[in-house]
């Protein structure tokens, strides 16, 4: 099988190889194996969805939370792949899986869910490959620029902020390579001379343009933040002030009564698109399925979304999020999720090949070097 | 016939500890020497087997390498002198001041901090240098200007200082101790003033005590990570934070791996300096 499936590579058939791993899929849902490991993003397994799925399928949770892409591609290549069995993948950490050989193509037909997936996260490039669906896309949302109130009056629009002496000493920003693409979006709009049209497709030139940015700017940061909860920490005891977040950072800090407000600037934003993947090795691959069956449902979508902030994969989601908090369906833009889709450029692990053809652009182990640079 | 019975023993005496030194210390080294010579596919983050130097190219050609190892042994040196300054005035109440009872109190004040999470001790040093931490609240009952040492190198130096400052002490009071009470004597009535007394006689016979101290304190300095991480802020990297980051963040092993070498190489640098001023003599 394996033999006729690079021949078909090798000949370009690509929906040949498409029914090739076809064949290799679970026709069904057998019972739960009574444990699920999960690797994801921090705030991805709460307890409020996770004991019902525990309760209703037999598998217990044991959850790890991860703080960047690059500790979730490392966590779950350990030991060979072997000790998971789902992963809540970002776009700049889905094909590393995929190419690592660390995730399982999935069977969306198991999943009565995806028929209500969002078009444009049916079979995105990020987790579909050549036709073979590589995990369900889960939530998505951006990177928002963050700031207290109490001490930064008048609402920023721009991300000019954490670039300005102003705020020196008061500003965090993400301790990830993943985070070059905020400033390259930034440069895009500030010196389009560089001819940036893809954050994530940088040349050597665009770089240097970029980690010299950044390097003027790490004088001014406090902390690059590693876990959310870092950040959160930082902007309660009020050492930093101004800075780059997820909603969830926002929505933590409010409810723990600090006055911050947050914001996609109009240069726009990064973001991120989630998906579940299922380990190459997993031991509990029915639990997998059952898990994935389960966050797919409307609720679980609402309740991820409201306690995250962010915009559910599934357009069912709408009424169940109102039903929870009146408004938070147009809050959270899960009414009009294409318009806003659109506007966000969602994280993609950095290739070797540009867009435009070239392979002048600098792959992700670049990205990491330059990074570290920054960070010194 | 009996002689090479006797070495027969002595080398089964020796074969375990010594089979399990080759095992564990030397297998892991070796094969940190070995990944250091190979690297990563960054997409498939599958480990490439080929002789390479690129590890070391890059360590030698990029400067940021060059300048998280200069601040990483700078801190350490600095934290180790700060240590030594801290303990002297201790130790010696305690070796030489205080009766048997009390020194025991002392010492196990002194050693109290150890029994407690390493972890929580840092992060109650976020708490103290906080920008709304106990340092700025005192500052402002008392009308002094508030300062913001979180998250910077300074709060680097003062945590590591208090971590490792017991591990100074401890090497330096055993050394005033067993410095013979006789000596002190003959040199006061030979007509030395106290201060010379110090200078001539009690400082020079605590210098292996604390040159043990020091392979504490900077060994243990060097190699950290953890307190970088928490207390440190942007540009507080140290070598093991990069290991760190590439090991449990991006999985590049190899990288890791060569960058360490140059912590086995000043730690051993430093183990031979602090030899040759007694450092290992009461072991």
């Amino acid at each position: 099988m394996r033999g006729f499936s690079a021949l078909f590579l090798a000949t370009g058939c690509t929906v040949m190889v498409a029914q090739a791993h076809a064949a290799d899929l679970p026709a069904s849902i057998g019972k739960g194996e009574g444990n699920l490991n999960v690797v994801a993003w921090e705030g991805y397994a709460d307890d409020a969805w996770v004991k019902p799925f525990e309760q209703q399928s037999g598998c217990k949770v044991h959850r790890k939370y991860v703080g960047s892409s690059d500790e979730m591609v490392a966590l779950t290549r350990m030991g060979g792949g072997k000790g998971f069995d789902v992963v809540s993948a970002s776009g700049d950490a889905a094909l590393r899986l995929i190419f690592g050989k660390n995730v399982q193509p999935v069977n969306v037909s198991l999943i009565p869910a995806y028929a209500d997936l969002m078009p444009e996260l049916k079979e995105p490039l990020f987790n579909t490959v050549k036709g073979v669906h590589y995990g369900i896309s889960y939530e998505w949302g951006p990177n928002v620029l963050m700031w207290n109130t109490k001490t930064i009056a008048t609402a920023p629009t721009s991300w000019s902020v954490i670039y300005d002496k102003a705020h020196a000493g008061l500003i965090t920003v993400p301790d990830n390579p993943i985070q070059i693409a905020d400033a390259a979006l930034y440069l895009s709009h500030t010196k389009p001379e560089l001819g940036i049209t893809d954050p994530y497709e940088l040349t050597q030139a665009q770089m240097d343009a970029v980690v010299a940015l950044l390097k003027d700017q790490r004088p001014l940061v406090k902390k690059y933040w590693a876990l959310a909860s870092d950040e959160v920490d930082l902007f309660k005891s009020g050492d930093a002030q101004v800075g780059a977040a997820w909603p969830y950072q926002a929505n933590t800090l409010r409810a723990a009564n600090v006055p911050v407000q947050d914001t996609i600037p109009t240069e726009g934003a990064t973001g991120w698109a989630d998906t579940w993947m299922i380990s190459a090795h997993a031991e509990h691959p029915n639990c997998a399925y059952l898990w994935i069956n389960h966050v797919m449902t409307p609720k679980v979508q609402a309740q991820q979304a409201l306690s995250f902030g962010e915009t559910p994969a599934s357009t069912k989601a709408c009424a169940e999020m109102d039903a929870a908090q009146p408004g938070a369906c147009k809050q959270y833009h899960a009414d009009a999720s294409a318009a806003y889709f659109s506007t966000i450029k969602f994280w993609k692990t950095p290739v070797k090949q540009c867009g435009n053809g070239q392979s002048n652009c600098l792959d992700y182990a670049a990205w990491q070097r330059a990074w570290q640079q920054v960070k010194q | 016939m009996s002689g090479s019975r006797k070495l027969l023993g002595h080398a089964a005496l020796l074969l375990p500890p010594f089979g399990w030194l080759t095992v564990f210390y030397l297998g892991s080294l070796s094969a940190l020497l070995l990944s250091a010579f190979w690297q990563v596919d960054s997409m498939s983050g599958e480990m490439i087997h080929e002789w390479t130097l690129d590890n070391f190219r890059i360590l030698a050609t990029d400067a940021t390498y060059r300048i998280i190892a200069e601040r990483t042994i700078g801190i350490a040196a600095l934290v180790t002198v700060t240590d030594i300054i801290l303990a002297w005035p201790l130790a010696y109440v305690i070796a030489r001041k205080v009766g048997p009872r009390m020194k025991l109190v002392l010492l196990v004040l002194v050693a109290l901090p150890l029994w407690s999470s390493m972890l929580a001790r840092i992060y109650s040093w976020r708490l103290i240098l906080g920008h709304d931490g106990v340092l700025n609240w005192f500052l402002r009952t008392v009308g002094l200007p508030e300062q913001s040492f979180a998250f910077t190198n300074v709060a680097l130096w003062i945590v590591f200082t208090y971590l490792w400052l017991p591990f100074m002490l401890m090497p330096l009071v055993s050394a005033l101790e067993r410095i013979p009470a006789s000596l002190p004597d003959a040199a006061g009535d030979m007509g030395a003033t106290p201060f010379q007394t110090f200078r001539t006689v009690i400082f020079p016979l605590a210098i292996p005590g604390m040159a043990a101290g020091s392979v504490f304190t900077f060994a243990v300095t060097l190699g950290e990570y953890v307190t970088p991480m928490l207390v440190g802020g942007a540009g507080s990297e140290f070598i093991g934070n990069v290991v760190y980051s590439n090991v449990g963040v991006s999985g590049n092993i190899p990288f890791a791996a060569a960058y360490s070498m140059i912590l086995l190489v000043v730690v051993g640098a430093y183990m031979l300096f602090a030899r040759r001023f007694g450092a290992f003599d009461g072991a």
